[in-house]
Formats: C-alpha cells, structure tokens, sequence
C-alpha cells in the first residue's frame, strides 16, 4: 500500500509542475495579450512640441515670438507630507481652489502628472522655483507660448487657442490631438501647416511611478520634432504701429498695398486690441471680453466689413468701364443736372475729369445710363439686363464682389449686383435703369470690402492689373511665396484709359479745391480720391482710396471711417499720413497728424 | 547560485548602477547569505549526523520560545511580527521552525511499529505540528503557516488515512465556490443534492446520517466563508482581497488586485524565450512588488520567458523526486519521515508561490526556495536540504542500528 502512496505523491508533485507547465505557456506563450498591456505599462508615448515659427515684419523686426512659461504640474501619488497652507500661499492660491484642482488632477490620474496651474509667469516661476523641492510631486514643464513684442497687428497675426471639436474632427490627417494648440484666425490660420512644424515623439521607458527610466529600445522609434518654418511677412511694423495710432478711437479699416507686388504693407482694424491678450493665461476671460465687446474688436474689418457702399471712390471705375465700352471719352461733357440726383460744389457742365475732381453726380448718373442702356434691346428691361450684365462682368475684373484670395481666413466677398439679384428682387423684365440707378455714384446694392478698395487703387496705380493682396514676403529659409501671389490678374479695361482717371485723382488731391487736399504732400504726386458713403443709420462714413507717387506707385492705400462724414476729413487726412509715414519715414504735417487724431470730423 | 542572478535583476536599476557586489542591495545581501549557506553545509556535513535527532527536542524547544518571543519583540513588517531585527539583517524564526518540526515529527514516528493512525499517537502528531503552526499564525503569517499543512502528505506516506487531505481540498474548493455563488443559492443547492441524493439510493440510517453530516460539514463552511470574510478579524483586510481577488482579478485592478495583474502581466510578457537578462522592463521598473522576495519568479518569467518558467518547475519537479528518491531508500523511518518532511514543504513552497504569481492562489506570502532573497529562508532550505544529504550518507550506519 505504502508503496501506492510514494507513487502517488510523486505523481502528485508531477501533476502540479505540469499544470504550472500548461498555464504558464497559456500566460506567456498563447495569450499575447500581456505582451500589450506589458508595453503599455512602461512605454509612454511623449509628444515632442515643435517649436512654431517666428514672423518678421518685411524688414525683418520680430512680430511673433515665443515666450518659454512655465506649467506647474503634479504627480499625485508622490504627494507627500504636503503644507497645505504654505503651498497655497506661495501659488497665491486659497484653500478651495487647492482642493478642486487637486481633485481635478487625482481624478484624471494619481500616476500621470497633470497640470496645476497654467502658464506662471517667468517672475512668479522664479519665485516659486526654489520652494518646489519642499513640495515632492510638484515640479515645472517649461513650454512655449506665442507673445508679441510690439503689441501690433492683433487681426492680421490671429491667435492661437486649443483646438476645437469640429476641427479636431475635421482634421482628416489626424495630426491634432486634443488640447493642442493650433492658429485660430489671421496668420496663425491660414499658415498653420507650414508654422506647426512637425512633432516629434519619443518613447520613453517609466517605472510604476511614471518616473522616466530612459528611452524605449536607445530611441530607435523616435522622432525629433520639426521647427515650424518662419515667416517674413510683408507688413512693415512702423507703418503698421503708426497707422494704428492714427485710428484710435476710431472704427473702420485701413489698408495699404504695394501695388507691384500686391503685398499688404499695413491693415489695420480699428478698434484692435492688443495680441498679447490671447496668448497666455488669461485667453479665456480675455477672449470673452473682447467677444462680447460691442465695438467687435475681434472682427476682422478690412477683410470682413463687405457690406459697405464704396462712395464716390466708385466714380472712377465707372468712367474705367465707360471708357472701354465707348460710350463715353475723357472730353465728354455731361450738364450737373441736380433735378435727378443730388451734387455738391459749384460746377456745372465738367469734362470726365472734371467730373471726378468735383464728384459730380449728374455726370456719373448719366455715365451709368450710357453703360447699361446701349440700346442692344429695343425693350428697355431686356437692355438694362444685357447691359448691367456687361458692367458686372468688367467689376468682376477689378476683384469686386468675391473673395480676392487673400491669405487670411474669413475673406468676404463683398456684393457686386447683377441682373440675378434684381431679378429675384423686382421679377424679371421689372426692373431698368431708373430701378438701379443709385449703382452710379457707388451706393445701392454695392457692398465693397476696404481690402477690395485698396486693391481698386493698386489697380489704378498699376494703370490695369493686381496681384492677390497677401501678408507673406517669404515662407521659410528660400523665401518660398506661394504662386498665385505672383500672378498678375488683368482687368478688362485697357491700360490706355487709365491716365485720365489717374490725372483727375492727382487733381483731387493737388488742385485748390480737391476734395483731398488733406492729403497732399510736398514732393509727393499724391493720387486719390474722397467718398462719402450714405449711411441710413447715422453719420456718412468717411472713405478715401489713393497711390503714391503717380508714376512708379509704391504704395496704394484705402481707409474707410465709420460715421466720420465726409471723405475729405477722417480719410483722407489719414490715408496722406499713411502715404507720407511710408515714403517720407516722418510726419512734416503734424497739423493734418494732430486733426487726424483728434477724432472731431463731425462739425 | 541562480537565485541570486535573479534577485540581482530584480534590483536591477540602469540609472542607479551598483555592483551585483554591493552590500546595499538585496543581491549583495543575498551573496553575503548565501556564504553563509556554504559554511552552515560544511558545517552539517562535519558534524554528526545524530546530533540533530538527538537535539532536535531541543532545537524545537528553542525554535517555539522564539516564535513567542517574535510575537512580543518582533519588528512588524507588512503587518506581521515575524522579524527579528538584528542591525540591518532581519532573522525569521518561522522560517527555521519548519526544519526543527520535520526533525521532531521524524524522531516522534522513528520507532517503526507507531501507528499513525492511532489516536494517542495522532494527537501528539497534532501538537507537533499545531503549535509552531498556531503561533505563526497569530503573527499573522498565513503563508507559512499552511505550509504545515505539507505535512499531511508526510502522515499519508506513513499511513494515515487520506480522508482528512480530502476533506480540507473539499473545504478549499467549497470555499472558493461559496465566493464566486451567493450564498443562498450554496446552501438550497446543497439541500437540494442531499435530498436527490438520499432518495436515490438504498434507504439505510448510516447512509442518512451520512449525507446528513456532509451536509452539515457543507453549509458550516458556507457560513463560515461568510462570518470569515465579512465579520470575523482572524483574516486581515488584506488576506481577504487577496482571496477574493482570486476568484475576480478585476475587481480592482489598481488596488488590491494590483500585486496579481501586475505578476500576471510581467510573467505573461516574457513570451516563449523572454525578454533577455536584466532586460525584463516590468520587474526592472517596479510594477511588481515584492519582486525579489515572494514574486521573484515574475523575474525569471519574464526575462527567460517560458522556456526559463519550464527549467525551473522542470528543475524543482527534479529535486522534488530526487528527495522522494532518497527518502524512499532510507532504511530507518526517522530519516524516511525525514525525507518526505523535505519534499514536502519544498513542495508546499514551490507550488504555493508559483500558484500565486500566476493568480492561481490567493497571494500569500511565501518565498521561492533557493531564488527569493531572504537570509532565514535560505539557511531554513540549505540546512533542511543537506541534513537530508548528510543523513542519506550515513544511511547504511543506521541499516545496523
């Protein structure tokens, strides 16, 4: 018997080696799934932050840098021994908040660091900084945000905020994460890829603390980080610093080009506010206060505001247009005939550029009649159909009523009517030129944006042609300018039509008696033109568009003030400034500089 | 010599580089034990053989006096008071009491016409065995304390009825079982079986009375389980999680089942030729605790994988039928009860701590033989190993006793 029992204890101890046999093949062997949660216990995946790209202005002064701030960031499993009251007075925090952040950071993780307190300021990180190795679980994760030197630009730069769900969700590339960081408007935007870089990662091998214990296999899976490539930018900051100056207290759009690049010199939208609010810690109270502004600091005017009536500065694209359909000559001469629509000065039967210098009325009333009313149709609707159809199609080419393709976000594409429009309006065959007449002196169904106004003067200095208005001189270390800023776009008005319009501009301003002596300028040939836009809710708004010098144009600027009254005053005063910051570097006029700002054109 | 390759990967820290060497950690320790080892092996190889049956009494004598004295001077680790501090060196006398009760139970059923079976003898078995085994338990330790219950297997060998073997696994499983059902279902479910069961065969009172009593034995234990793990503070907190972490690992796998999801994943990683020596990144990194100790087999499962698993159990398994071997051509009992004594709480310890890293058994805290660092367990091992030896070298002498 007793030898059935040796037999069977040693079978017994056989039996259990073998179960251990089977199940540890199962655990090891078989089941991969260990293998998995294995890795994801010590390989951490870490995001390595690029650093995004700077922005220069076009003469190479920083607009965009970026700011190292400082996360204070806890662990909380290595808490230990906390002085509760110590800690909270040296954070600047109370108790209360203590415990929600404390609570907010326990339950996302009691492994994984996250983060205390945002972005403290580089004297608070100073101050606290040798405190921190009383406080175990507490430490810094320096990171960068955007900050701007000069406080300028606030509309065209944009801003920076996490990304939200809709373009997190749009993101067919899958690059973003949550609580990344992206550009939300202006530069930032529209140059997001090229800015961003590339983020690197790195595998990093943790022990059960979470405490780095190195790379994952000498970092052969990890990437380094890409640095965004930085942007020059064709804004030129003193101009863009002055301009702004100038509009102050003010609301409206300014908005100088180079006209033979189409570079965008300065765009200012006032009121702005100053960048350095939406980037760090404050963005979120900031954001809302600006949002809730009723002056919307945040709306990007120059390109957004499409809804405003261009004024008399219209007046010379209809004699453009006229000229090209011929009906009309520059020695035609039209009766002020104030019966149908009003005018102003003393003037009464003026040749084309009499009738621009003096913004005569009649003139143009009788100049838009000729375009539209060519008697194609001997049925009067049918001819202002055809004819109005015409007219659009020649305002299409001077980038009127779409988009230009300028490269920020959120471009409108102001309103151009066509027979379409009036046709859903009045019916079709219900409407002429009685109907629409109000189109010849620039008010009406007319919305034009001041980026499409002061691209309407680039092509006047151009004497025909433009380029897209754009923001950047250069992409990275070649310089790279994408393709279709280079482009020229050529209108459907012959260039040898051009000079008239351009001589009575120079009058406008160099003439006694030019509505735009304001903006005259010793040594200068300005050419400009004042507008007057009827507003039905209030104060006309003040309007100018101009180039300078007449011949080889550097720059061609439009400025549109709300509520100022006449071109001649706010506009005017402060496009001559702007003309005379560029090309003289220096205000000579400072009476026209102290009128500008002094922000009393109602009188 | 390969346990202590183990404990050194174990403590194994790329950033903190110390020599396998050095007396600060438990690898160097470990050396520093296992040197005395040798001289404790030349020493019982030297010495008589008859010295431990003639002391063992005493041995044992003493062994119980330091059980005592630990439960009032004892250094509490880990909730129990099993330690002895001796400067930086802790001293475990549970760990000794298992060889000092298999020399005493040896020279006890040494005279060859003793009876297991017999009550007197039995209960003087019984006091043998109970009270190392009662004072380990109120420490509480009670890991070591059910390697005692190895011993059955040593009275089995000798004669006694295997009843008592069966009826404690029958309790085990009941037990587990009355975890994983409510308890109410337990106890209509085994009413029910009673009931089917005496209505199906022969009509006899013995046979009532029978199924009666296993009926009662049953439901005691269904409440017990109860009483056990919900009022009674026999078992610590802790010894509860970790039994009821057997039966579902992922009731918390954070908390209390953190020691065997992490044990699980470490050895499970390993894969068929592991992760390399000192390349295991689980036990390197901290997720297992207690790596060098109870759960050092986490190690050799993951940097050996399974085909280290398999040599080792293939190695234990070895030295287990060897002793088996050995004690079966003693020619005196004392050394046979001897032998099987060996086998047996190498056995015990074994598949008990192997049981538990691969979450087979609740975690209870018992070393490796030979692979997990502590200095009590190795002498404990080394000294209850070659007394076998030497023994075995002397068994013709006893042939003519």
């Amino acid at each position: 018997m007793n030898d059935n029992r040796k037999f069977l204890i040693q079978g017994f101890f056989v039996l259990v080696g073998l179960i251990f046999i089977i199940r540890l093949f199962m655990l090891q062997v078989v089941d991969k799934n260990y293998k998995a949660m294995a890795d994801s216990n010590v390989i951490q995946r870490v995001d390595e932050f690029p650093y995004r790209g700077l922005m220069y202005d076009r003469n190479g002064e920083l607009l965009v840098i970026n700011n190292p701030v400082f996360d204070l960031m806890v662990t909380p499993i290595e808490m230990n021994k906390l002085d509760t009251a110590f800690f909270c007075e040296l954070v600047k925090i109370d108790r209360e908040t203590f415990n929600t952040k404390l609570k907010e950071a326990t339950d996302y993780s009691r492994l994984k660091p996250s983060v205390f307190i945002k972005q403290l300021p580089l004297e608070e990180f100073a101050r606290i900084q040798d405190y921190l190795v009383d406080f175990p679980g507490f430490f810094i994760n320096a990171r960068s945000v955007r900050s701007y030197p000069h406080n300028a630009m606030a509309h065209g730069l944009g801003y920076l905020a996490e990304i939200d769900k809709p373009r997190l969700e749009r993101d067919t590339t899958k690059y973003y994460k949550k609580a990344d960081y992206v550009g939300m408007s202006g530069l930032e935007y529209s140059y997001e890829n090229v800015l961003r870089g590339k983020r690197g990662v790195k595998f990093k091998l943790v022990n059960v603390r979470g405490v780095d214990k190195g790379s994952f296999k000498q970092g052969e899976f990890d990437t380094l980080p890409f640095p965004g490539d930085n942007i020059q930018t064709t804004i030129d900051l003193d101009l863009q610093a002055y301009t702004e100056r100038l509009m102050e207290g003010k609301i409206g759009s300014v908005v100088a080009i180079e006209p033979s690049s189409g570079e965008i010199l300065t765009m200012v939208s006032a009121p702005t506010y100053d960048p350095n609010l939406l980037a760090g810690r404050a963005f979120g109270n900031n954001y809302m206060d600006l949002l809730n502004d009723d002056l919307k600091p945040l709306f990007n005017r120059p390109i957004m505001a499409d809804v405003y009536p261009p004024g008399s500065i219209f007046k010379m694209f209809q004699s453009l247009v006229a000229m090209e359909e011929g009906v009309i000559t520059p020695d035609t001469r039209i009766r002020c005939n104030r019966g149908i629509i009003a005018c102003h000065g003393s003037h009464t039967n003026e040749d084309l550029a009499g009738a621009i210098k003096h913004s005569c009325n009649p003139y143009f009333h009788q100049v838009f009649r000729l375009i539209v009313n060519q008697n194609e149709s001997s049925n009067t609707y049918k001819d202002t159909e055809i004819g109005l159809e015409k007219w659009r199609n020649h305002m299409l080419s001077f980038g009127l009523g779409q988009p230009l393709g300028v490269d920020l976000p959120n471009e409108k594409a102001g309103r151009l009517p066509g027979p379409g429009l009036y046709n859903r309006i009045y019916g079709e065959g219900r409407w002429r030129f009685s109907t629409i007449y109000s189109l010849s002196i620039g008010q009406g169904e007319l919305g034009v944006s001041p980026m499409q106004m002061a691209n309407l003067a680039a092509i006047l200095a151009n004497r025909g042609f433009y380029y897209i208005p754009h923001m950047v001189k250069g992409i990275g270390d070649n310089n790279f300018v994408p393709e279709e800023f280079t482009t020229p776009h050529y209108t459907t008005v012959g260039s040898e039509h051009y000079e008239t319009v351009i001589d009575a501009m120079w009058r406008v301003v160099n003439e006694d008696g030019g509505t735009g002596f304001r903006a005259r300028i010793q040594g200068v040939d300005v050419c400009g033109k004042t507008g007057t836009s009827q507003n039905p809710r209030g104060e006309d708004h003040s309007v100018f568009i101009a180039f300078a010098p007449r011949e080889n144009p550097k720059i061609a600027v439009s400025v549109y003030v709300e509520n100022s009254g006449q071109g001649a005053r706010a506009a005017a005063s402060i496009a001559g400034l702007v003309i005379e910051k560029y090309l003289k570097g220096e205000i000579a006029r400072k009476h026209i500089e102290d009128y500008a700002l002094a922000n009393r054109f109602i009188y | 010599m390969m346990g202590w390759l183990n404990i050194y990967a174990a403590v194994y820290d790329p950033e903190n580089f110390k020599s396998i060497f050095d007396l600060d950690t438990n690898s160097g320790k470990q050396l520093l034990w296992i040197g005395t080892s040798v001289i404790l092996i030349i020493f019982i190889m030297v010495m008589d053989f008859r010295f431990w049956d003639s002391f063992s009494i005493i041995l044992y004598g003493t062994i119980i006096l330091m059980l005592l004295a630990v439960l009032v001077f004892g250094r509490e680790v880990n909730g129990a008071k099993a330690w002895f501090e001796i400067g930086s060196f802790r001293l475990q006398p549970a760990e000794f009491s298992k060889f000092t009760t298999a020399l005493v139970l040896a020279r006890f059923l040494q005279r060859s016409d003793k009876k297991v079976g017999e009550i007197k003898n039995l209960s003087i078995i019984a006091v043998i065995i109970g009270a190392p085994l009662m004072l380990i338990f109120l420490q509480p330790d009670p890991g070591t304390a059910l390697v005692f219950a190895a011993f059955f297997i040593v009275l089995y060998r000798e004669g006694l009825t295997p009843v008592p073997l069966i009826l404690g696994l029958a309790a085990g499983a009941l037990f587990i079982l009355t975890l994983v059902v409510p308890q109410i279902y337990m106890v209509i479910g085994s009413i029910i079986l009673a009931i089917v069961v005496i209505s199906l065969g022969q009509k006899s009172w013995q046979r009532f009375v029978g199924v009666l009593s296993t009926l009662a034995f049953v439901l005691v234990i269904v409440f017990s389980v109860d009483y056990l793990m919900n009022e009674s503070t026999i078992l610590k907190p802790h010894h509860k999680n970790r039994i009821l972490v057997l039966v579902n690992p992922n009731i918390d796998p954070l908390g209390v089942g953190w020691n065997v999801t992490q044990s699980k994943i470490a050895i499970g990683s390993g894969g068929f030729i592991g992760k390399g020596f000192l390349d295991g990144t689980q036990t390197k990194f901290n997720f297992v605790p207690e790596q060098s100790t109870d759960f050092i087999f986490c190690t050799i499962g993951e940097e050996h994988g399974w085909l280290g698993s398999l040599i080792l159990v293939g190695l234990f398994i070895t030295l287990l039928l060897r002793v088996v071997y050995i004690a079966e051509r003693q020619k005196s009992r004392f050394a046979r009860v001897y032998g099987y004594s060996v086998a047996s709480i190498l056995f015990a310890h074994f598949a008990l701590n192997i049981a538990m890293t691969i979450g087979l058994f609740p975690v209870i805290g018992i070393p490796l033989p030979f692979f997990s660092y502590g200095g009590s367990s190795l002498w404990s091992f080394t000294i209850l190993l070659f007394l076998l030896i030497k023994i075995d070298s002397h068994r013709l002498d006893v042939f003519g006793r």
